[in-house]
């Protein structure tokens, strides 16, 4: 018997094209990536090790996912079921044929249409201990998973919040296209299979034939073309699936199998777009996890965030606003189930928005006075401690000052490299994209830092940290004060007397996100006071608004964006604010109805009897001016 | 329907209703949070722009108004309710009020400097306010740094929380620009030796006599008017302040030691009127101050019958205006009691 039929056509030809067009696709991605990201692939793909991570990885996140359970249970059981119980489906089909045409080798739309060749009537009692009669119950089981998760699928669309979403991402014509095709998909299948199983009165499992014995009882029908309309509808919706597949967000399916290759090759994302941009783009499935974490929502900003940047990238149009649009906190990449860099894509666009034309800060290299005196300029004096407040501490005197109680109190031999003029660390210019000014900035505070002949560098800038430790390649020790202030105080180089009540801490985006310092604030603050709850913090904390990340909100935005993280900050009721983050201290101050404060504030207010420290290192004890 | 009217603020936009109207024999009760009328005035030593004593037009205040008008002081209101036929006050202390017609003249509050950080205001000693300078004055001091020295160069900062977009406050004070000059001009009588530099976005002279103040302050007095926006103080170990700004007529950046600064700190919608406005449901500007039922013809009326605003409770406003608006508030107030006494 020769098991073919004009109807597999739609989902051959489909299936010919999807995989050509997936092929098409990971080549030129490969082939675009840098040499030495290449050389990591074919490394990896010589370590057996590696590559069972990998596979281990593509199992946890692309079929089970893992990371969407982690996020919302309902929402992980729906993507799971269509993932897992699809590619079941496929695998036990697949087992299914073999047994039937007793050969390894089938043609790939036989054990899809397996049902339409084969209705024999089983013969034993108890089918289901028997090799058919199992893969028929498997295979309905199977095909009943993928359904409820379909089911999922259709109440998310009116009851998102169920599934831990307030908001879902915006559809575009060919997502409702592809959506469709895939929504009929399982629905087609189980009634092809379930009139076929009637009219043949056989060949069905539990669920299809049971289907099947009941349409034949409640319209009887004779005519076989019923059911082989519906292999011709099955056919045709999986044939229209895979051939929009490359062209909708239901690409994330196989490139999300490659980007975790690319990952687990040690491929991280670059400055420029590459292969590897590519894969991230492509791996976006818009679940839209990414929309109900962004900041933005607060000030009514809802198209800007990630999967709407992602999906502007992939169409190869996104407005400028948008691409400037992003505070660059870090939530939606902490959150993003696929782990896509949304920071370095944002980035990317706008290295690529620079034009020629920007500030050249070249003259800070040479020795020739440029626009404007620096004081700086001359060498540094030589210390131990190198300490870099930053600009945006220097907003906030208060934090400078109690730096420099604290050092001078642990008898520190110190340095400020930017107590009288300063030169940015480069941050701000980096996230706008300007990288070449940035280092000429970088390369001017880089000389200065090593010509104390420090061995620590202290910022109180998590903004100046994060780039120090990212970017600046410096052979010296760098910490955050937070950090710096724990070990003295663990050195018990920094009596603490005084102990705070309620205090609500409030993660910085650089420094948490950024960096990944959530434990030395907290442990510091725990010396000195009795942290209160907050409900989002670390990993989930609130950006506060103030972010130099983003260019095209109003001050308006940036307030609502401001209250709404202090709404949470405040929940518990604390007496102070801590942070620890020049930036975020002066946004919530003004909107804030408790004090906010530094973390080296707290802890020089909690020092019994401070020294009172002169900018130029001379000590004195305190007296009449400290207040 | 209640005869009596009630006033919540007894500062000289409250006064000076109050005043008018028992003039023209209506009986007024007057609620003042302090142990004295006369509000922020109290706290002034002479009055721009013709550097008269403010305590003088207190007295003026205080003397006409009249022996219909009762002034209790030293209570605080903490909700009004209405009620049918009027409005019941319920003051913090326990005492309860009912009145037909209500007049908030609740005033204004001060911009708090600490909010802008980087002034290094309550941080470094040696930056005071305008209005510590007021008291200095006032309390007949002498200007002094904090380390008790006479300052040889004072700045002086226009704008600060009026104006700036990062601390929530767009609108213009309108009162600083001017008491700025006459503050630069009093420095320079007390201290002649003494330079200041005032440091500016643009000066808004906009009243009778403000421009020739400032022509005097320039010509007369040699104050340095510098156009440049503050951005950062620091502090030299001898608690001297540098200013780090830019003169924007030369477009070079500029820094300067200095060994006092004021700041002049503009106003912000009184902590009072906020609260009042919950319990009343009056509608207020996106400055947070509260609204008239029309800005242009109605100005002294709310949307609530019998409610009616006088004074800086609606935005800043000079010592002037104030008075006149608390008169003005009187005519509405005596036409809205007229027509219910028709009606009744």
């Amino acid at each position: 018997m020769i098991n073919f039929n004009l109807f597999v056509l739609p989902f051959f030809l489909g299936l010919i094209y999807v995989v050509f067009a997936i092929g098409r696709s990971w080549y030129r991605w490969i082939r675009s990536l840098p040499a030495s990201d290449k050389v990591r692939l074919t490394t990896m793909f010589r370590q057996p090790r590696q590559v069972l991570l990998a596979l281990g990885e593509v199992c946890t996140e692309a079929l089970l996912h893992r990371r969407m359970w982690k996020r919302n249970p309902l929402l992980g059981y729906m993507h799971m079921s269509f993932a897992l119980g699809w590619f079941l489906l496929i695998v036990c089909g697949n087992l299914e044929s073999r047994y039937y045409s007793g050969s390894h080798l089938n043609a790939p739309y036989y054990p899809i249409f397996l049902k339409f060749f084969i209705h024999d009537r089983l013969v034993i009692f108890f089918e289901v201990f028997s090799v058919p009669g199992f893969f028929r119950f498997l295979m309905d089981l199977l095909l009943l998973f993928v359904l409820s998760g379909l089911v999922l699928a259709m109440v998310k669309r009116k009851r998102s919040k169920w599934f831990g979403l307030k908001r879902t991402a915006e559809f575009q014509l060919t997502d409702v296209v592809s959506l469709t095709c895939l929504w009929l998909i399982f629905p087609m299948r189980l009634l092809a299979e379930s009139f076929t199983a009637g009219y043949y009165g056989s060949g069905g499992g539990f669920l299809t034939q049971s289907l099947g014995n009941l349409v034949m009882t409640v319209m009887p029908f004779t005519s076989e073309y019923i059911p082989y309309s519906m292999w011709w509808g099955y056919s045709l919706v999986l044939g229209l699936f895979f051939i929009t597949l490359p062209y909708t967000r239901y690409m994330h399916i196989p490139t999300e199998v490659l980007l975790i290759f690319f990952r687990h090759a040690g491929i991280r994302p670059k400055k420029w777009y590459s292969g590897f941009s590519d894969a991230e783009v492509l791996a976006c499935s818009r679940c839209g996890v990414c929309i109900d974490v962004c900041p933005l929502n607060e000030a009514g900003i809802v198209d800007a965030q990630a999967v709407y940047f992602i999906r502007g990238l992939r169409d190869q149009y996104v407005p400028e606003s948008v691409s400037r649009m992003c505070l660059l906190c870090g939530r939606c990449q902490e959150a993003c189930p696929v782990g896509l860099h949304t920071d370095s894509l944002r980035l990317i666009k706008r290295r690529e928005l620079v034009s020629g034309q920007e500030t050249d800060f070249s003259w800070l290299a040479s020795a020739a006075p440029g626009p404007v005196a620096l004081e700086t300029r001359h060498i540094p004096r030589q210390a131990e401690v190198a300490y870099f407040a930053g600009c945006m501490s220097h907003l906030t005197p208060a934090v400078i000052r109690s730096m420099r109680r604290i050092m001078d109190q642990a008898g520190i031999n110190w340095v400020q490299l930017d107590e009288d003029g300063s030169v940015c660390c480069g941050r701000p210019l980096m996230v706008a994209g300007k990288d070449t000014q940035a280092s000429q900035l970088m390369e001017f505070n880089k000389n200065q830092v090593l010509a104390t002949g420090a061995r620590l560098l202290v910022t109180s800038c998590p903004i100046c940290y994060r780039v120090f430790r990212e970017d600046y390649n410096l052979p010296v020790r760098i910490q955050h004060h937070s950090q710096f202030i724990l070990d003295l105080v663990k050195t018990g180089k920094i009596p603490l007397q005084a102990h705070f009540r309620k205090v609500a801490y409030h993660d910085p985006c650089d420094l948490g996100r950024g960096s990944g310092v959530y434990e030395a604030p907290r442990e510091l603050l725990t010396k000195i006071a009795d942290l209160v709850e907050v409900g989002q913090d670390a990993h989930n904390a609130q950006c506060c608004g103030g972010s130099l990340g983003i260019f095209t909100a109003t001050q308006e935005q940036r307030n609502d964006m401001a209250a709404a993280a202090l709404d949470v900050l405040l929940e518990n009721q604390p007496e102070v604010l801590a942070t620890a983050c020049p930036l975020c201290k002066k946004t919530f101050a003004k909107q804030s109805p408790v004090p906010v404060k530094d973390i080296a504030e707290l802890v020089c207010d909690a020092m019994p009897n401070p020294v009172y420290c002169s900018a130029s290192g001379q000590s004195r004890r305190a007296g009449s001016y400290a207040t | 329907m209640y005869k009596n009217i009630i006033i919540v603020g007894g500062g000289i936009a409250g006064m000076a209703a109050a005043a008018a109207l028992s003039e023209i024999g209506m009986e007024v009760t007057v609620l003042e949070r302090e142990k004295l009328p006369g509000g922020h005035v109290r706290s002034w030593d002479r009055l721009f722009p013709t550097l008269r004593a403010a305590k003088e037009v207190l007295d003026f205040l205080n003397k006409s108004l009249g022996l219909l008008t009762e002034i209790i002081c030293d209570i605080e209101v903490g909700s009004i309710v209405p009620t049918p036929g009027g409005y019941t006050i319920h003051c913090t202390n326990g005492d309860i009020f009912t009145t037909g017609c209500l007049v908030l003249a609740t005033g204004y509050d001060l911009f708090d400097a600490r909010k802008k950080e980087e002034y290094g205001f309550g941080i470094y000693e040696n930056v005071i306010t305008s209005a510590d300078l007021e008291k200095i004055f006032r309390e007949g001091n002498q200007v002094t740094t904090c380390g008790g020295q006479v300052p040889r160069r004072v700045g002086i900062i226009h704008c600060v929380g009026s104006r700036d977009e990062k601390v929530g406050n767009i609108y213009c004070s309108k009162v600083c620009c001017v008491t700025g000059v006459k503050q630069a001009i009093e420095i320079r009588q007390m201290l002649p030796d003494c330079e200041i530099f005032s440091f500016y976005m643009d000066l808004r002279m906009y009243d009778r006599h403000f421009e020739e103040l400032y022509f005097e302050a320039q010509q007369k007095w040699n104050v340095n008017f510098i156009r440049g926006r503050l951005s950062e103080c620091a502090e030299n170990p001898d608690h001297s302040i540098i200013l780090k700004t830019e003169d924007t007529l030369t477009g070079h950046p500029l820094k300067l030691t200095v060994d006092l600064v004021v700041l002049l700190v503009g106003f912000v919608p009184g902590s009072s009127a906020r609260k009042i406005t919950g319990s009343l449901g009056l509608l207020q500007g996106t400055d947070g101050f509260l609204l008239p039922a029309d800005e242009h013809t109605a100005g002294n009326r709310t949307l609530l019958p019998g409610v009616f605003l006088a004074g800086a409770v609606k935005g800043p406003a000079c010592v002037v205006d104030t008075i006149a608006d608390g008169r003005a508030t009187a005519v509405e107030v005596y036409r809205y009691m007229k027509h219910s006494e028709v009606a009744k």
